[in-house]
């Protein structure tokens, strides 16, 4: 049967091209492979190849012809004992196939009439729990040993994770319970471990990757953003990749531009990741060990100074907390304070202060950054009607820059001041003692931002 | 070009060989169809075509034993094809439809088969590498014998990450295959413009890493090769690599205006090395295989890619609901 050549789309944006040439001529028997015209398209002149095997019948558009909309006939390829009345006549040119550029016939979801969302307050452990007080490096350790003794597919790699016994100190004693098997220090090779992390995941295990700090998982966010986060949708929901990538993230102390870096944004603005972030060493606990039992992805920001704080955790043989549910840690009636990590510190001890001059702070920790649990800042924010977030990130795109579009559009009736966002300066860190302290934020600054919006 | 020498006589079984012929041309023809499909506007985007290049992976499949692994870059329609998945999801995948492999969320470049052990389809040049060394890490961790065949081309192999994995691979004595299928042209740039050595396979020396390089025109000589490097693989003694020297026939991606090398040199790869011309005189001159059988073959295999390209056509977009399906799972994800 006669087969019309097409005018073929030799680039993903062509629409239409130029006919430069035809090298073969009616009456000329072609294979596959065998180039028959040049075609000119918006990138370069491309030379166009048979597919089929057979003999150029008509030739149905001249050489130098422009402008031919991909999908015309330009020419009609006949079998073996066809003759060129066999070809039908060309029909005009026919509409582009099928071309799957269809536009959603309606914008999915778009943002409901607000209602007023309610904070999930339940309680992180039952009334009554014994507790005991441990530091945030003790809670992380404990919450990975738990998780290991309970699953013999949970792994931790890294830099001096084992024998060095962790370079502060989070995976103390894991290789003496675990062995070298689970506990597996890695050459210094961010790139290439998170990769083989990420490939362990799709092939049956829970790995924990730890980066010595988040400042060197730059060299690996390639792995954790394009071969975690978004293989399980572009498998179609068929392979996810269950990994915990932890560390300490933004600023220690004085160790300079490269090593003090807070990439809680840059994470929390990717889809099909989990984000964590947490302040106390209760949350660090049940967040981790939620984390390794997640399937998904999960970037873990820890903290260095925050490290060796001490906080309250219960006593419980298996204590989780779900991910995406805020923390209020102090009620308040005159503004809300969100914020998570080391800005805790800050918020806190802002609204000591605050309390000591009749302002009355509701104090609000995200922990989770994706989910991000926006219900309990709306609410909070619907009954103070002020709001301040506090971020060591850098200003511009930050979390404090999203909390603020989302409060704009969803309790926009109910602010009675902008929001202010407190974050660090946006410079690169300064290795100066007091420049640095000025390019953090600071509870001083939360404090003002405050006043600022309560007018007071 | 030819790293090794052409095996004279098939040392496999006549049917083996009509396998390997049929498997060649399943790839071709599907191939060759794709590229009919984009030029009609059905396929979008980026389409990179395997043609040239199938002995390559036929010839490694038959070295491949059941539950063994597989991951490559984005020229990975061969890949899928050789591996068992079937034509009528990865062409359907290609147009972005609902009956696709990844429901039309993945395209040419991201495709997945955990069923047949097929972990993609990566569209980063060189990330697949890690990913690869990652799955035999799983292998080697969970107690089993499977090997993970890694597969990235010659400009891939210039990347810092595949080195990285190497070294680690080495010192961890994972039980993968690293294929390189160098094609000659990293897209535009040809391997003398882009590597300072002409030999990849050697660069796994500085890690220990056997290596030998392999006439990918010549499925006999990839299966042989493929056998070693499996058997050295599955017994434990770490990695090895496998310099499989081909030819891609097609461009880069479908918008590529060829320019980098001659029209000539095209042709005289298709004339003189073939790989399935290589296969189809083998069957003949043995007296295994007539013309008629040949083109009975020919035939099924027509059909089979003519049903893949109807059911890619007719299959419907996927469902609205899509966009916002499959970001976070729920629950555990069922990998192993």
């Amino acid at each position: 049967m006669a087969t019309e050549i097409l005018m073929p789309a030799l680039s993903p944006t062509m629409e239409e091209g130029t006919l430069a040439k035809w090298l073969v001529k009616e009456g000329d028997s072609v294979k596959a492979g065998d180039i028959l015209a040049e075609i000119e398209t918006d990138k370069a002149t491309m030379e166009f190849e048979a597919v089929d095997e057979g003999t150029v019948g008509k030739i149905l558009v001249a050489e130098g012809t422009e402008g031919v909309k991909v999908n015309t006939p330009i020419a009609v390829l006949l079998e073996d004992g066809e003759s060129a009345e066999d070809a039908a006549p060309a029909p005009a040119a026919k509409p582009a196939e099928a071309a799957p550029a269809a536009a959603p016939k309606s914008a999915p979801a778009t943002a409901k009439a607000p209602e007023a969302p309610k904070a999930n307050t339940s309680p992180d452990w039952p009334e009554g729990t014994e507790m005991q007080t441990m530091t945030v490096r003790e809670a992380l350790n404990s919450a990975m040993a738990e998780e290991m003794r309970r699953d013999d597919t949970v792994f931790i790699m890294g830099e001096e994770v084992a024998e060095y016994q962790g370079a502060y100190k989070i995976t103390q004693n894991l290789l003496e319970e675990f062995g070298a098997k689970r506990v597996i220090d890695t050459p210094i090779t961010e790139h290439g471990f998170a990769g083989i992390g990420v490939g362990a995941s799709w092939g049956g295990l829970r790995p924990i990757v730890e980066f010595m700090t988040w400042n060197f998982a730059m060299q690996a966010i390639d792995q954790i953003i394009n071969s975690a986060a978004k293989t399980l949708y572009m498998s179609g929901g068929q392979m996810g990749s269950p990994i915990v990538f932890r560390g300490p993230n933004g600023a220690a102390a004085r160790v300079g531009a490269q090593h003090s870096q807070d990439y809680a944004a840059w994470y929390a603005q990717v889809p099909g990741l989990r984000v964590v972030q947490p302040y106390s060493a209760a949350d660090a606990k049940g967040l981790l060990k939620t984390a390794i039992r997640d399937p998904n992805p999960v970037v873990f920001l820890e903290n260095e100074i925050l490290y060796g704080r001490s906080f309250e955790v219960p006593k419980m043989d298996d204590f989780t907390i779900p991910f995406g549910k805020a923390k209020i840690w102090r009620e308040g009636t005159d503004v809300t304070i969100v914020s998570f990590g080391i800005g805790m510190t800050y918020a806190l001890e802002a609204a000591d202060k605050l309390a000591e001059d009749g302002i009355s702070a509701e104090v609000i920790d995200l922990r989770t950054l994706r989910p991000m649990d926006t219900d309990t800042v709306i609410a909070s924010v619907m009954k103070t009607n002020r709001c301040v977030t506090v971020e060591e990130g850098w200003p511009v795109a930050s979390i404090g820059n999203h909390i603020s579009s989302v409060l704009m559009q969803k309790a926009f009736d109910y602010l009675d001041a902008p929001v202010i966002n407190c974050t660090g300066k946006d410079v690169p860190m300064p290795y100066a003692a007091n420049l640095e302290k000025l390019a953090l934020t600071s509870t001083q600054e939360v404090i003002d931002a405050v006043r600022q919006v309560t007018y007071r | 070009m030819v790293a090794r020498k052409s095996t004279k006589k098939p040392n496999v079984s006549a049917e083996d060989l009509k396998q390997y012929y049929r498997d060649m041309l399943l790839i071709r023809r599907f191939e060759e169809k794709a590229g009919q499909l984009y030029g009609m506007g059905l396929i979008g985007g980026f389409c990179h075509l395997y043609i040239g290049q199938e002995a390559v992976v036929v010839g490694l499949e038959a070295a491949a034993e059941e539950g063994d692994r597989r991951i490559t870059t984005y020229r990975d329609h061969g890949h899928m094809l050789a591996c068992g998945m079937d034509p009528n999801g990865v062409m359907a995948e290609l147009t972005g439809r609902e009956g696709g492999y990844s429901r039309g969320k993945g395209g040419s470049m991201h495709m997945f088969s955990t069923e047949k052990r097929f972990y993609g389809g990566h569209g980063i040049v060189g990330a697949n590498v890690p990913l690869g060394a990652g799955l035999a890490f799983a292998d080697k961790y969970l107690g089993n014998d499977r090997v993970t065949f890694t597969y990235f081309g010659d400009g891939a192999a210039n990347q810092g990450q595949v080195y990285e994995t190497f070294n680690m691979a080495a010192l961890w004595q994972l039980p993968v295959i690293f294929v390189i299928e160098n094609n000659q042209y990293a897209m535009g740039t040809s391997q003398k413009r882009s590597t300072s050595s002409p030999d990849i396979y050697t660069r796994g020396q500085a890690f220990g890493i056997p290596g030998e390089a392999v006439d990918g025109m010549d499925v006999l000589a990839v299966k042989e090769a493929g056998d070693k490097a499996v058997a050295h693989c599955r017994s434990g003694a770490g990695p090895y690599i496998l310099e499989i020297k081909t030819y891609r026939y097609r461009g880069h991606s479908m918008s590529d205006p060829a320019k980098y090398r001659t029209r000539e040199e095209v042709q005289k790869m298709r004339e003189e090395k073939d790989a399935i011309e290589h296969v189809r005189e083998l069957l003949v001159s043995g007296g295994h295989a007539t013309e008629e059988d040949l083109k009975a073959i020919d035939k099924e295999i027509k059909d089979v890619v003519n049903a893949s390209a109807e059911f890619a056509k007719e299959s419907p977009e996927p469902a609205l609901e899509e966009l916002w399906t499959d970001i976070i799972a729920d629950a555990a994800p069922q990998n192993a």
